[in-house]
């Protein structure tokens, strides 16, 4: 195929589908130049063995289920920058209870986060980043002063290790409860009442308030998805460390809401599909993996992850050119 | 009676910066006045040497704030060209003075680029300066993989004291000893770079065309642009002076610690309490309202705070969580409006 043949295929795909197309091949393209790589190195292929790609997986379920929340949000063309310490919030108060409360802890932290963190930004009507960067360091006081700026000593709950890092039929369980949030948020976006919902608010707020939208209840939902998620992957985490600890969730944030958009969701709100999200955070997470096996330091890491968020962007996430 | 009419509706106008600053005034003077040492041209100095930094990032932040954006890589640059001062403050006065001077330029051709991929390759500035973030953080540790540094010890010990300390230092003025030197003597000289940034920079660059046009793009960008602003190039202007801003921090800091630090940690801390001292200025995050003497105002109230601790007996556990409470709570009071709005309508943007 010539590059003009490939252009008018890329032209035919619906505006839709393109970023989840082109993340989808750059899926691909990373795994051919890593096994090249280790083919060229080591003459074997460890990069498509089914073990792998499982524990891929796995590492990538934490990402997944922190980007499925942010991406509820910025579907509403809000942001939630508290989603590190909600998870490390959630993780700590579920290992301090500990026994069979110990999930049900932590998820009720993330709603209670979620709760008032749409309570801000839909009632207060504060601008979320601020608002939800302010709760974040609210978050990190509290729990400085709960553990005194050490690792907690409580321990997760066996049943907590077991849905981090043990394994069903072979596959890793935290994979399980990624594809549970992922059908969950999936079916919520494109098959309820609530969905399309979230999908008018962000496209323009006022005139889904005067089609009868509840747009501040729309709003309070979208930051409990996040922070329920964020919670969810504070209690896998902690289960996969076997403890919770400070700073925990402060790797996710960035790298959720860059899986988000390049998954195609329009960061200003209304536009977005979930499988993009998906594709999103397993390119994220394949380019870590890949990068770091082919051992590169972890400057030139910095600057290729910067890089190819700016290239992927520059071929389809360009916005029109004046916004009236 | 015009005269106060005109003076009313003038603060009307900047209420939120006047109540920044009078809460930053009654911040620190009640710290002045609890402290046990009261009021000292030391304590001064401490203070404004650990602002400056968080001050000149709050003032990059704002110019992309203006224009609507955000500028999510404010802290990487101020890391990224910490490092390179730390690389370059070193050997006689012109090289030391040629160093500075291309540190500032490396902040601010940083900064272009931003401008550059925001306005040409039409990706949100949030995004852009996410990833661009990245590169700058990977490039400084590039530059130093292990923190250190040889900035000249004359050097970070003029720049870091009062004018009188300057003076002695580099033999001007009869060693800090002339007569006319003396009123301005116990002034730090932080204090002084920051009043000049600002002075000469800031304010011209606001008086221009291109300042105004920065407004004008974060009120209505699409009205600007029918007007014939120079919407593109007022963008790029304000990506480039927030990398010039970030630059100035940088270097100040490569100054005051004599060293560099690729630290991904204090980057992100810096670029976040920059978007809150930035609210806490009086500009909106929407854009086309506030300016970055309101943030530079915002950013001293966030570190006034810290210096509290210092004096205090209060648990330094309390600390952050204290911190986030007073950020939560000024930038609520700003919400107060809202709930006296009749037509919902109005408050959807």
């Amino acid at each position: 195929m010539t590059a003009s043949a490939i252009t008018r295929a890329i032209a035919r795909i619906r505006e839709e589908e393109r970023p989840v197309l082109i993340a989808a091949g750059f899926v691909l393209v990373i795994l051919i130049i890593g096994t090249a790589y280790t083919m060229l190195t080591q003459g074997t292929a460890p990069l498509l063995s089914p073990n792998y790609l499982l524990q891929q997986l796995q590492t990538g379920a934490f990402l997944g289920i922190c980007a499925a929340g942010m991406m509820v949000v910025i579907l509403l063309g809000h942001i939630d920058l508290s989603i590190p310490w909600t998870l490390t919030t959630a993780a700590m108060m579920a290992t301090a209870v500990g026994g069979e409360m110990a999930i049900p802890t932590g998820i009720a932290v993330g709603l209670a986060v979620g709760l008032f963190n749409g309570f801000g930004a839909a009632v207060l009507r504060i601008p979320s980043m601020i608002f939800t960067l302010g709760v974040d360091s609210v978050l990190r006081g509290l729990m400085v002063f709960h553990t005194g700026g050490f690792a907690p000593q409580t321990d997760a709950t066996p049943l907590m290790r077991f849905l981090a890092s043990g394994r069903v039929l072979g596959i890793p369980s935290a994979v399980f409860v990624w594809a549970l949030v992922s059908v969950v948020i999936a079916v919520m976006l494109s098959r309820t009442a609530f969905g399309r919902a979230i999908y008018a608010t962000g496209s323009r707020e006022a005139a889904a308030y005067l089609s009868g939208i509840r747009t501040r209840l729309v709003i309070i939902g979208a930051f409990v998805c996040s922070g329920v998620c964020a919670a969810i992957a504070g209690i896998l985490l902690a289960g996969y460390a076997t403890q919770a600890y400070q700073g925990m969730g402060n790797i996710f944030l960035l790298p959720s809401i860059a899986a988000v958009v390049l998954g195609g969701t329009h960061i200003l709100g209304g536009r977005g599909r979930y499988i993009g999200t998906l594709v999103g955070v397993i390119l994220i997470v394949l380019l870590n993996s890949v990068l770091s096996m082919m051992q590169m330091p972890e400057a030139v890491r910095q600057i290729i992850y910067g890089a190819v968020i700016i290239a992927m962007l520059l071929v389809y996430g360009r916005n029109s050119k004046v916004t009236f | 009676m015009r005269l106060a009419k005109r003076l009313h509706s003038a603060a009307l106008r900047n209420r939120a910066f006047l109540g920044a600053l009078l809460l930053f005034a009654v911040f620190y003077l009640v710290y002045h006045m609890l402290h046990p040492r009261g009021f000292s041209s030391a304590v001064l100095i401490q203070n404004t040497n650990e602002s400056v930094a968080i001050v000149f990032v709050a003032m990059a932040q704002t110019l992309p704030v203006l224009t609507g954006g955000l500028d999510l890589s404010v802290g990487a640059v101020m890391t990224l060209t910490n490092c390179i001062a730390s690389e370059l403050l070193t050997g006689t006065p012109a090289e030391m003075l040629f160093g500075a001077l291309l540190t500032l330029a490396c902040g601010a051709a940083f900064g272009c680029v931003n401008g550059l991929i925001v306005v040409y390759g039409r990706i949100q500035p949030i995004i852009t300066t996410l990833a661009t973030g990245a590169v700058a953080i990977g490039l400084a540790l590039l530059i130093r993989p292990r923190p250190g540094g040889e900035v000249d010890d004359d050097l970070s010990w003029a720049m870091t004291n009062t004018v009188f300390d300057f003076a002695e230092t580099y033999g001007l003025a009869e060693g800090g000893e002339a007569a006319w030197l003396q009123p301005f003597a116990a002034i730090p000289v932080p204090l002084l770079i920051v009043l000049a940034v600002v002075l000469f920079i800031w304010l011209p660059f606001r008086n221009t065309q291109m300042g105004r046009t920065v407004y004008a793009v974060g009120s209505a960008e699409g009205a600007a642009y029918m007007s014939g602003l120079p919407v593109e190039r007022a963008k790029i202007a304000a990506f480039t002076l927030a990398g010039l801003f970030a630059a100035c921090a940088g270097l100040y800091l490569a100054i005051q610690t004599s060293s560099g630090n690729a630290d991904v940690t204090q980057a992100g801390a810096y670029t976040l309490n920059s978007i809150a001292a930035v609210v806490l200025g009086g500009t909106s995050l929407y854009g086309g309202v506030g300016g970055a003497i309101g943030s530079l105002v915002g950013a001293l109230i966030l570190r006034v705070i810290s210096f509290y601790f210092r004096i205090l007996a209060i648990d330094p556990l309390l600390q952050p969580l204290i911190e986030g409470v007073v950020l939560l709570g000024a930038v609520s009071l700003g919400a107060l409006r809202t709930l006296r709005v009749k037509n919902r309508l109005e408050l959807f943007r």
